[in-house]
């Protein structure tokens, strides 16, 4: 009887816990939460980075909503559909890579995962030396070259600068660089599904590959598809890196603008550092909206 | 014949294995491209770059632009082994502190009820959806507030809280059984002995994971020394590589050469990383004890 009742002592107040989190936790408070606060109220005044900020209460954010043309005309509408692609496009091939994968032997698996996680691990520098090259405006660019070698183009296009092609350039590059950490979280995860589920499962009559899909590896995953979910939303929203290496801040006619390159503008150009944390801030609800929806579907308690 | 239910990480080479292979192949071609170009763009001598028209395929690889890469750095004062050290050093420290800090705390937040659990959860994963350069000039407000600026440190200390790897590590956590835990506990283990003995054996591919994706962070990262840091003698590798091939300007045809070498340098460490780890990461775990 006693250890029950100890048992239930450590279910609902464990001391110890505080002693587990406390390392991170003080890290966190300090080097984190400190500055995203910082941030939040910043987004309340108006601030130059020189002179202390003056407090403008909700002025960024109705300035936001009712003056700012390119953040509505631009900015917004590239962020979606970027994200839109980016992000659901993204998570649907990591989940079927991962899953494919799964089914081969070690070997081909090991190789096929290493390459398609691989442009996760080059550096900005590998980005901007590589993308430039490829996409040079000129004939000796080697997309330009190859292309009007085929027989596609007679004259080569200056990519990087044409307002039409830079935004799907951009999206290309985005679904490229897209099997992160969430691709090698559901790789784990479908690798550790108990396979006596797959068994059960057969006898209590899933037919093929996809019922299995749907009803043995997505459930018993849950926690893996709701990590890369997030992972695969907070990227799709907060890359800024791929416009703003290629085509420089602001791009071309605000063609590839996203809301990220919008805050650094903001921050880093102009100085309008309360406005680029009223941004920051809109972007943070945003996000918090989509988390909160794969959330509900993959049911984290 | 009644379907029997295929097998996750076959252990045989199979048909049907075939068909995958060459669904998946061409995807993975195209990933594997920019990074083959890149590793041939390294090794390209002068003529080739300038070569019309542009061409793939190194035909007479040459050390060349690995050679000017170590000039320049010889010419600027500080060797390169002391970049290379200060970021062995920073890196270590980064992914060892956060690895243990982040599985604790991962432990603890998924398995023990105490109070302020749930709003560390969710504060957590606000700290992930907070867009990074907002927070940059804070940050450096703080790092300089604790009279960090200008050690290693600065460098240090401020990476080490992973809100990602804390997120992803608590996932795996969660599929540890309750019953696993309260078996230890009857038999008598303390949670220090339940952390050490049951959750990290459990949760090593979230380790590998983590592991991988901590390095990359603290390996690549530049804000670190670009911003906390004045003397030269304490900054990264990534720092100043970045800024070679940003002087050495990327636009000219020669400081593409040089630039493609320092990605190579830059990427080969997290290739290694990644070959060591991915038997972990991939490590289908015996279930005798989970689920």
């Amino acid at each position: 009887m006693r250890k029950t009742t100890k048992i239930s002592r450590r279910e609902n107040s464990n001391k110890a816990g505080y002693g587990f989190v406390s390392p991170y936790a003080i890290l966190f408070t300090i080097f984190i939460l400190t500055p995203v606060i910082m941030a939040v109220v910043l987004s309340f005044t108006n601030f130059n980075a020189i002179q202390f900020p003056s407090f403008v209460g909700f002025l960024n954010y109705i300035n936001l909503i009712t003056a700012d043309e390119v953040f509505m005309q631009y900015v917004l509408p590239n962020t979606v559909k970027y994200a839109i692609i980016v992000g659901i496009g993204g998570y649907v091939l990591s989940f079927l890579l991962a899953w494919a994968l799964s089914n081969l032997t070690k070997l081909p698996r090991t190789i096929f995962a290493l390459i398609l996680y691989s442009p996760s691990m080059t550096t900005g520098i590998a980005m901007t030396v590589l993308w430039k090259i490829m996409f040079t405006g000129d004939q000796t660019g080697y997309i330009n070259s190859w292309l009007m070698e085929l027989g596609v183009i007679n004259e080569p296009i200056i990519w990087l600068v044409n307002t039409d092609y830079l935004l799907p350039i951009v999206i290309i590059i985005g679904l490229w660089s897209s099997m992160g950490v969430g691709f090698l979280a559901i790789l784990a995860g479908i690798l550790n599904t108990d396979e006596s589920l797959y068994e059960a499962a057969a006898i209590d009559g899933v037919k093929n590959r996809f019922q299995e899909m749907i009803y043995v590896t997505i459930p018993s995953m849950k926690p893996q598809m709701l990590f890369a979910a997030v992972m695969q939303i907070v990227g799709a929203f907060q890359n800024g890196q791929i416009s703003g290496l290629l085509a420089g801040n602001p791009t071309p006619q605000y063609a590839a603008q996203l809301i990220v390159n919008h805050i650094e503008d903001y921050g880093f150009i102009r100085y309008e550092m309360g406005y680029a944390a009223a941004v920051s801030v809109a972007l943070l609800l945003i996000v918090q909206v989509f988390s909160t929806i794969s959330k509900k579907l993959f049911g984290d308690d | 014949m009644a379907y029997k239910g295929h097998k996750i990480n076959p252990k045989r080479f199979e048909k049907g294995q075939i068909k995958i292979i060459l669904m998946v192949l061409p995807l993975v071609l195209i990933t594997g491209l920019p990074i083959i170009f890149i590793i041939f763009h390294a090794f390209k001598p002068m003529e080739e770059l300038f070569a019309f028209p542009p061409k793939f395929i190194t035909t007479n690889p040459t050390f060349d632009n690995f050679r000017q890469l170590f000039k320049a750095s010889r010419s600027a004062g500080i060797p390169l082994s002391r970049y290379v050290f200060n970021s062995i050093l920073i890196t270590g420290a980064v992914v060892f502190s956060s690895l243990v800090f982040s599985t604790a705390a991962a432990y603890a937040l998924s398995k023990l009820k105490f109070k302020g659990r749930a709003a560390m959860l969710q504060i957590n994963q606000i700290a992930i959806m907070f867009v990074p350069v907002a927070v940059m000039i804070p940050r450096y407000l703080v790092v300089n507030v604790l009279g960090l600026t200008n050690t290693y440190w600065a460098q240090i200390l401020p990476l080490i809280p992973l809100p990602v790897a804390l997120f992803l590590v608590k996932q795996f956590v969660d599929q540890v059984p309750q019953s696993l835990i309260e078996a230890a506990y009857m038999d008598g283990a303390k949670e220090l002995q339940i952390y050490t003995k049951v959750i990290i054996p459990l949760i090593k591919p979230a380790i590998a994971t983590a592991a991988i994706l901590v390095f990359q962070q603290v390996w690549t990262n530049i804000e670190a020394s670009n911003y906390y840091v004045n003397d030269d003698g304490l900054k990264s590798l990534a720092f100043y590589m970045n800024t070679l091939t940003s002087t050495t300007t990327t636009n000219t045809v020669a400081g593409q050469g040089i630039s493609a070498a320092a990605s190579l340098i830059m990427f080969i460490p997290n290739l290694v990383l990644f070959c060591i780890l991915q038997n972990s990461v991939m490590n289908t775990m015996a279930h005798s004890g989970i689920k």
